[in-house]
């Protein structure tokens, strides 16, 4: 079947195809152009190529297992997506969250905040010539993602944030780490504002290419960074303030024009505002309430298991290291005290029978995580913009529909309009500034 | 503006148009007419309410109920900072609605994509196609009667 522009394009013009699978953008996603020489007469962009059913996947998994493929959404910043997610869930159950946790949350969303737009930054300035920006970032983003491994275990996959509170603690060296990787992160900032903003190839290319006013950004229902370039201010973390946002004080950097420029810039101006959130929750942050503890000696959790059957096990129990961090003590910090959303502690677990009932009874099927009747929407600021989960639950351990507003979705169904009028090579640095991200937009 | 306040004044504006208002979870819902949903975005999107973004559009299928599907609008008031939820329903014999496709841009992607899984048809979209799957899928993959893991016909190599 022709698509769209194969019956509308005119005789004489000329139609060629950009992507799916094309060297200069990342990601893949089809755009027919209708060329008149260089300029863009008329265009088409094809999306799908990386669906991959993610919604009617989490019908079939329990609120419990399907974290892991809210980390597959937008890859660069799976932390948020995990926040979202969650919060959404936390919505139904009316759970409080403790405030170590919360701040866990928030320097964590904001280091995934930092490396999407390092990313998104990073290939733009490289598909029009800047290889050394590109370097540059992904050292930066480097530095960012041993803090979250250290943390976290993974550098993409985390799946860290859970109903009900965080994974695990923070690691115990996680303030030097974290230190380094802020100043390290400001060089680079430093550093590329010194190589672009000025830099005449750079600006020939951005500046006043595919501007989008303030309605039309409206109308498309862009959020985000793209949406501020515009000079609309719109901002979850201020408008709906989740988490520990309220008690932070960080500025919305907006741009004028709406043009390639300004996203750049809003993107690159919003990475010192994260860092200033990081820096004042790295102080606000309360304490742990309990010592860190190695946990090297012990009882196996084995003969635990077998001893607890006679009698009460008093001992240490040795946890596998995975486990580092939520410890039993650790709880009060990091998980909400709500039992039935969260995980019970492995201590409990391995030593009393009552312990290993509530464990089976989380994860055994049609028990666990069952949250309440009906529909809850929650947004959280990701990367690209509000991200927003809609849930519908019919009472059981799975949900009945779940929905994710993808804020991909709704900039690049702007992209048609963007480019037309323009010439070819301005579809690369357009589509760079507009950080599309395969995952999220196809689902 | 009061939360409670602006259901009370929609539905009295709108009287029997609106089927129901109620708040879950702290959102605010409104279930209308589906023939009525041009009428009541357009006044809705109009100051003083001014629910100039729409955030979301999706719909939700309730098989073995009557009416089985429920499309959601989720709109957001940038002045007023203020988010609410319309819901409309549609029954399988008369699976249509109207588009939103003259109020708002981004209607026309996430109305191809709710054409694309559940099948519902927009009255006046421009250009109604299949925006995730391929011409000739079989099916409409969100559905509750589509099996997870069904598989589909193999489609002849395009030209």
């Amino acid at each position: 079947m022709p698509t769209r522009i194969q019956k509308e394009a005119r005789k004489e013009s000329l139609l060629l195809n950009m992507g799916p699978s094309h060297p200069a953008m990342h990601g893949t996603i089809r755009i027919m152009l209708e060329l008149d020489g260089e300029r863009i007469l008329n265009s088409e962009v094809e999306v799908g190529y990386l669906h991959r059913g993610f919604e009617k996947t989490c019908e079939a998994r329990t609120y419990f297992n399907l974290l892991p493929y809210t980390d597959r959404l937008n890859y660069v910043s799976p932390l948020i997506n995990n926040l979202g997610y969650v919060m959404a869930v936390e919505k139904m159950f009316g759970l409080q969250v403790p405030e170590r946790a919360q701040y866990i949350r928030v320097i964590m969303s904001e280091l995934s905040r930092i490396s999407d737009h390092l990313t998104c930054l990073a290939a733009m300035a490289m598909e029009c010539g800047a290889f050394t920006v590109f370097l540059y970032k992904m050292k930066a983003r480097e530095f960012i993602w041993d803090v979250i491994e250290e943390t976290t275990g993974a550098r993409m996959t985390t799946s860290y944030i859970r109903i009900g509170g965080v994974r695990a603690d923070l690691h115990p060296d996680y303030k030097e780490t974290l230190a380094k990787a802020i100043v390290e992160t400001r060089k680079v900032l430093k550093d590329v504002h010194g190589l672009l903003d000025k830099n005449k190839i750079f600006l020939n290319r951005t500046r006043d290419i595919a501007v989008v006013s303030q309605e039309k950004a409206i109308s498309y229902g862009w959020t985000g960074p793209c949406l501020r370039s515009t000079g609309v201010y719109y901002d979850v973390r201020k408008a709906s303030p989740y988490s520990a946002y309220d008690q932070l004080d960080f500025e919305v950097p907006l741009g004028e024009r709406g043009d390639n420029y300004d996203r750049y810039l809003v993107r690159m101006k919003e990475m010192e505002q994260s860092l200033r959130i990081i820096e004042q929750a790295l102080e606000k942050i309360p304490r742990p309430s309990a010592p860190a503890r190695v946990m090297v000696d012990g009882m196996e959790p084995a003969t635990a298991i077998k001893a607890s059957r006679v009698q009460r096990v008093e001992d240490r129990i040795r946890l596998s290291p995975n486990l580092e961090g939520s410890e039993k003590e650790r709880y009060n910090d990091i998980l909400a005290a709500s039992k039935g959303s969260v995980v019970p502690p492995k201590e409990d677990t391995y030593t009393s029978i009552e312990g290993l009932i509530s464990h089976f009874k989380f994860f055994m099927k049609d028990q666990g995580i069952r949250p309440p009747k009906g529909e809850v929407y929650f947004s959280v600021e990701g990367g690209n913009g509000e991200l927003g989960y809609y849930i519908v639950s019919d009472g059981t351990d799975k949900p009945y529909r779940l929905h994710l507003r993808a804020p991909c979705f709704h900039i690049v169904s702007a992209l048609e309009e963007m480019i037309q009028g323009h010439y070819l090579a301005d579809v690369i640095p357009t589509f760079g500034s507009l950080n599309m991200i395969g995952g999220e937009l196809d689902r | 503006m009061e939360k409670k306040k602006i259901l009370e004044e929609l539905k009295q504006r709108f009287q029997d148009k609106i089927k129901e208002t109620s708040v879950q979870f702290g959102d605010e819902v409104l279930v209308i007419d589906k023939d009525s949903l041009l009428d009541i975005v357009n006044f809705l999107k109009a100051e003083p309410y001014a629910y100039t973004m729409l955030l979301d559009l999706t719909c939700v299928d309730d098989l073995g109920e009557e009416p089985r599907f429920e499309m959601a609008y989720h709109l957001y008031s940038l002045s007023n900072k203020h988010r609410l939820r319309i819901k409309a329903q549609l029954s399988e014999k008369d699976l249509s609605i109207d588009s939103l496709t003259s109020v708002w841009k981004n209607a026309n992607w996430l109305e191809r994509e709710v054409f694309d899984m559940f099948g519902v048809f927009f009255k006046g979209h421009p250009n109604l196609s299949r925006i995730f799957m391929y011409d000739g899928f079989e099916g409409y993959p969100l559905r509750k009667d589509y099996p997870l893991r069904r598989r589909q016909p193999r489609i002849p190599l395009r030209e």
